[in-house]
């Protein structure tokens, strides 16, 4: 058995999980599971609770109802205190990116292992390697407001693998970037993926970048990725979850969902 | 008509209890993150670099305007209290009573006031900023806890910078006063500065000093607070911080009528 494909050990579990908001139920009973070595792309109009399911899988937020088990652990009923333990197991990279603009790039990438009291040589050369994953070596000194869009999420992926996580959680990485720079960052997803095997859930508006990341292989040799035919296992590590009204409207594979038949999977998927 | 005035009711019955349960979360958000902030100095970790740059931050850059607005109210209360005291003779007790009324008093909350004008909208803005761009979530996902490391070095350094600044802000009033005395009153310096000082007592000296410590605590702890609870993007921080300006600087005005009537009550020599 290839051991980069998915293996039945669940990484991400969401039991009949439900939120509101004052009178706004976001969430209805979502139940889902994340498999070691998969990633799911999460997809939905605006509003429908995409963020919403990263934040609760982190424990920032607490469900009103329902069951969030993550490596092994049930976030849902976990205190606070409890949690900053785990979160140091998941990278998570937030839309906006979220860099803390009074450090700079060196110290926004170290953050955690500034924080452990790594050693500054070690620290030094985890950050480089993790920049130079992001290909973004040069901007060590620089600030995130000198940094354009697309670096500043670069980094920010950068920040998220340096610990070498074991689930990373992305929000949107791609969203109001153009389709050169979306290209590099989803190409950095699927590297991800497929050099450091590490499990994701992945918020996104754009349907091309899932399918590409489905569709897709990183060839570490080339340093690049490549489409692979179909019929190998070209969807295997990508699944697609599409939500509407706070509950699961489908859950399959790329295969399934550009054949499926539901009006509104046809409606979303046209462009 | 009877219908309309049932519904009407029933809709100011919603919006009470909704105002009521909006504040009572408050209350309860803001004393669980003061209790928090006091809690975190006995539990590792400690962050004693981000306390020494926020000491920094709010003592270093608040000695001008302390030292200033101190220095002149010296000098304005020795000239008010001049005209009054030399009806009765009493010119040479001008010193007593600026340094009594500033180390007692004034001087605990003038620098408190100034404090919280510089200081509480601060880390209302700043802690603001960060929570509507997602770096306090950011902070909580990288496994630090934000109460630690941004909330408790400010609090902490605010204390402990605010005694101080208040010990600078009683020496540079009865410096402000002196000046008037020796140049407009034509009194004589070393009895100003005599009887500043030896009507200055242990008890008064103490009372001017524990104000600053609760004071240094509600100006930091509700600036935390505004700062670390504001949504709705810019419009939400400029929003956080001038109700934290405003919360903190009529808490600090109300506390210290309680806390002068609690330390006469307990210390009756005071």
């Amino acid at each position: 058995m290839d051991a980069s494909l998915p293996t039945q050990d669940p990484v991400i579990i969401f039991e009949d999980v439900s939120i509101a908001f004052d009178e706004n139920k976001v969430l209805d009973r979502l139940s889902f599971t994340l498999w070691h070595g998969q990633t799911k792309a999460l997809f939905g109009v605006a509003g429908t609770g995409k963020t919403l399911v990263l934040k609760l899988a982190m424990g920032l937020i607490k469900p009103d109802s329902g069951r969030i088990i993550v490596l092994g652990q049930e976030v849902s009923s976990m205190r606070e205190h409890d949690l900053f333990a785990l979160r140091r197991r998941i990278g998570m990279i937030f839309q906006e990116s979220a860099l803390f603009d009074s450090l700079n790039v060196d110290d926004n990438v170290s953050f955690r292992m500034r924080e452990e009291h790594v050693a500054p040589e070690e620290c030094e050369r985890r950050v480089r390697e993790a920049l130079h994953f992001v290909e973004l070596e040069h901007t060590m000194n620089l600030y995130p407001s000198e940094l354009s869009g697309g670096m500043r999420r670069r980094v920010a992926i950068a920040r998220a693998i340096v610990n070498n996580p074991e689930l990373l959680l992305y929000d949107s990485p791609t969203a109001g970037l153009d389709p050169m720079t979306s290209t590099t960052i989803v190409e950095l997803l699927v590297k991800q993926r497929d050099v450091n095997k590490t499990s994701a859930l992945l918020v996104t508006h754009r349907l091309q970048d899932a399918f590409t990341m489905a569709t897709h292989r990183f060839i570490p040799a080339q340093n690049k990725m490549v489409e692979v035919p179909r019929g190998s296992d070209w969807d295997s590590k990508t699944s697609f979850l599409i939500l509407k009204d706070g509950q699961k409207l489908f859950e399959g594979s790329a295969a399934e969902i550009a054949t499926s038949d539901d009006p509104y999977i046809r409606e979303y998927l046209t462009p | 008509m009877a219908e309309s005035t049932d519904k009407a009711s029933e809709i100011l019955q919603f919006s009470l209890t909704a105002i009521a349960k909006r504040n009572i979360l408050a209350v309860q958000e803001y004393t669980l993150l003061a209790w928090q902030s006091m809690a975190n100095i006995f539990t590792s970790p400690r962050y004693l670099g981000d306390t020494l740059q926020q000491a920094d931050i709010i003592g270093v850059g608040s000695l001008p305007i302390v030292m200033l607005t101190g220095f002149f109210l010296g000098a304005v209360l020795a000239l008010q209290s001049a005209n009054e005291l030399a009806r009765f003779g009493g010119l040479s007790f001008t010193g007593q009573l600026v340094s009594l009324s500033m180390v007692r008093e004034i001087g605990p909350v003038l620098t408190g006031l100034m404090v919280a004008g510089r200081s509480a909208t601060g880390m209302a803005s700043e802690l603001g900023s960060m929570q509507v761009t997602e770096q306090i979530d950011a902070m909580r996902a990288l496994g630090t806890d934000p109460s630690k490391k941004l909330v408790t070095p400010r609090v902490v350094s605010t204390i402990i910078m605010l005694v101080v600044l208040t010990v600078i802000a009683d020496l540079a009033s009865m410096f402000g006063g002196s000046l008037v005395a020796v140049f407009m009153l034509r009194l004589d310096g070393n009895q100003y500065w005599s009887t500043a000082w030896q009507s200055l007592a242990l008890d008064d000296i103490v009372m001017g000093l524990l104000k600053p410590f609760v004071f240094g605590f509600i100006i930091s702890t509700i600036g935390c607070y505004y700062g670390m609870t504001a949504r709705g993007g810019t419009q939400g921080v400029g929003r956080a911080t001038t109700q934290a300006m405003v919360s903190a600087s009529v808490t600090l005005v109300i506390s210290d009528l309680f806390i002068t009537k609690l330390l006469l009550n307990f210390f009756p020599n005071l």
